[in-house]
């Protein structure tokens, strides 16, 4: 089962086309690598997929509602509990039970400690925790293992697994090996053409 | 071909450069004709004296004030609706030539009523929509500027532009409900029994002619500057991408 | 979105600050009013209404560079822009925290402030009616402009710019229900003006506000 199909998408960034004809197909249980240099446009296209701008042209099917998002920012408050935050969360995805996320990304110790007391790692894992609370069908990540140390790589990976064997779907933007089974996409390919910026060309 | 055409900015480059010099050239030919006509060869008013002519300046500038905005308004909702980055760089190209209209007609007033009024201002409902008007201005001018991303500028001065036009209305009747005002009622309209003389109409009429075109060369040459602008952008970011 | 509003408050109440400092802003621009008037009561009296409502729409303006700025930088507001609640219940959610800290702190201690500046007796009753109705007005129409400046820098100064004018009907009818009130004469009309602003700017404006938000996130 196809759990999401792109075709023909282009995206722009700063007003200026940077990919387009972007097109494949992420099957259920899958998981997609980007690859590309800097600059290539990796966030644009993750940002477009999770419905953050719209796309110059092309279809995404199915739309946002089944993408959940995880960027550079992790949307903590530092005032906050590592529970209260999540507790936040799973009532905005209309969860119950938080237990699952802390368990998944070893946070049930620190569930009392206020965010702003935890390590760059730590605040990492619980922003990647909210990930499991939005029971969306496919996980997007960009570059989510900054600050991550090999362990929590671990932690990671294991979690986007248990996801693809429940039948869901994951894209992940990374320079790192997370030692998934997982198809590559190198996005390189997709830049966009002079022409399809109307002030690149044709004006004196 | 259809009109749309045109907001092709090429399009656009080649027909307001054929444009430009034939609308400027009637503009100073209007606003010559019209300022001397009315300066010199009319008569003074039986009451208000030569103060009048002030009038050749004041109701065209007035008149543009107000219709530079509902063309930025109409600008900015083909740019919401139609994507034409054009129609956006022009509502952007009008926004410094309608505040330089409004600062006139608020100056004009200002000169107009101290002989009639006996002072420089008044809050009369009119001067006051006017002094809003040159906010609102200032607001979507300095909103453009503050926002590097051009399309980002484009969206959010288009969303302020919209909101700010309904504002800009409520706050004319909010205005006309704090204060009955002062100021003369229109000196234009169809119903010929209330326009001002004959004598002040027709160099007044040329005057308008020649505002009207001074503005149209002004924003159609500024909206040349601005396409330049964003293509220099445009070839920048693409430069700096390799 | 009832979570949005306890989570704001709960922030507010820690952070301190969020309830008292436009309150004490309003104390202090009223305490100033007098020196700069003269101490004559009847003089101060008869601009009492507009001092205050003046006085309450300025402290109004303080906080709401931070409605949506701590929320973006924090990437807060690209989450729950792809959360399943709609973007505008998000705006409407902000603007009534904002209100709850600001508006309505000002509207209770308004009649306090009130007896600083010998506002006559009758006209206590409606200028709390009109605060009550107007500020969360304000804190609606700051919203749309917090969310216009939310990716700018600086956008303190520019936010005052484009909001101040937008904040001209309401002053109008807010301060003429104050005035009309504290001199005993019938206040139906601008009142039901002011509520005919408020309601208004409430149902449409959360739609430009979220529309604008949408483009800072991209």
């Amino acid at each position: 089962m196809t759990r999401l199909r792109v075709r023909d998408l282009a995206c722009a960034r700063g007003g200026v086309p940077v990919l387009s004809d972007v097109a494949f197909t992420l099957g259920q249980g899958r998981a997609l690598i980007l690859r590309g240099p800097n600059g290539s446009g990796k966030t644009t296209l993750l940002r477009t997929l999770a419905g953050l701008q719209p796309a110059l042209r092309g279809t995404i099917d199915p739309g946002p509602e089944a993408v959940a998002y995880a960027g550079h920012a992790d949307g903590l408050k530092g005032g906050l509990s590592v529970a209260a935050n999540l507790t936040f969360w799973a009532g905005i995805f209309g969860t119950r039970d938080i237990a699952p996320a802390l368990e998944a990304f070893d946070l049930t110790d620190l569930r009392e400690r206020a965010a702003q007391n935890l390590s760059a790692g730590q605040k990492r894992r619980l922003g990647l925790a909210r990930m499991v609370l939005t029971q969306r069908p496919v996980w997007i990540f960009d570059e989510p293992t900054v600050s991550l140390d090999t362990a929590s790589v671990g932690l990671f990976a294991r979690a986007v697994e248990s996801h693809l064997a429940q039948g869901g779907a994951a894209i992940v933007a990374t320079h790192i090996d997370l030692g998934l089974t997982a198809d590559v996409l190198d996005i390189a390919q997709f830049r966009a053409r002079a022409m399809d910026d109307p002030f690149a060309t044709g004006v004196a | 071909m259809s009109l749309w055409e045109y907001a092709n900015p090429a399009r656009f480059m080649v027909l307001s450069a054929r444009i430009v010099p034939v609308s400027g050239g009637l503009a100073a030919l209007c606003l010559v004709v019209g300022l001397v006509w009315g300066f010199f060869l009319t008569p003074d008013d039986y009451r208000q004296g030569s103060t009048v002519k002030i009038i050749y300046l004041h109701v065209p500038a007035a008149m543009l004030a107000i219709n530079a905005w509902v063309m930025m308004l109409v600008a900015s909702l083909i740019w919401l609706i139609r994507r034409h980055h054009v129609s956006a760089l022009a509502a952007r190209a009008a926004g410094p030539v309608g505040i330089v209209m409004t600062l006139i007609a608020l100056v004009t007033g200002a000169f107009w009523g101290q002989p009639m009024w006996g002072t420089w201002w008044a809050w009369d409902p009119r001067l006051t929509s006017f002094l809003i008007l040159f906010l609102f201005y200032l607001g979507y001018i300095a909103l453009w500027a503050a926002i590097e991303d051009p399309d980002t500028a484009a969206d959010l001065t288009s969303i302020l532009c919209l909101v700010g036009s309904v504002f800009a209305v409520l706050s004319r009747y909010a205005v006309n409900f704090w204060n009955q005002g002062l100021h003369q009622g229109a000196s234009l309209s169809l119903d010929k029994e209330k326009n001002v003389a004959d004598v002040f109409y027709f160099p007044l009429l040329v005057c308008i002619a020649g505002f009207v075109l001074l503005f149209v060369t002004l924003v159609l040459v500024r909206t040349q500057t601005e396409i330049r602008a964003r293509r220099l952008h445009a070839l920048n970011l693409r430069a700096r991408m390799g | 979105m009832i979570r949005l509003v306890a989570r704001d408050l709960m922030l507010a109440v820690r952070a301190g600050g969020g309830f008292g400092l436009g309150v004490a802003f309003f104390l202090i621009v009223v305490t100033l009013v007098p020196f700069a008037m003269g101490p004559d009561t009847t003089r101060l009296s008869v601009i009492a209404p507009g001092v205050l409502w003046l006085g309450a729409l300025l402290a109004c303006l303080l906080s709401l560079d931070r409605m949506f700025a701590l929320d973006f930088e924090d990437g807060t507001l690209d989450l729950l822009a792809t959360a399943p609640i709609p973007l505008e219940g998000v705006v409407a959610a902000k603007a009534l925290a904002h209100w709850l800290t600001t508006g309505l702190p000002l509207t209770l201690v308004a009649p306090m402030l009130a007896v600083l500046l010998n506002l006559p007796a009758q006209g206590f009753t409606w200028l709390v009616v009109s605060l009550a109705l107007g500020t969360p007005a304000l804190s609606m129409i700051g919203a749309f402009g917090a969310a216009l400046t939310v990716g700018l820098k600086r956008g303190g100064l520019l936010l005052s710019l484009l909001v101040l004018p937008l904040y001209v009907p309401t002053l109008i009818f807010g301060a003429e229900v104050a005035r009309r009130g504290a001199e005993g004469m019938m206040v139906s009309t601008p009142l039901a003006l002011l509520a005919g602003v408020s309601g208004s700017v409430l149902a449409l404006l959360p739609f430009a506000a979220a529309g604008a938000l949408r483009v800072n996130l991209r």
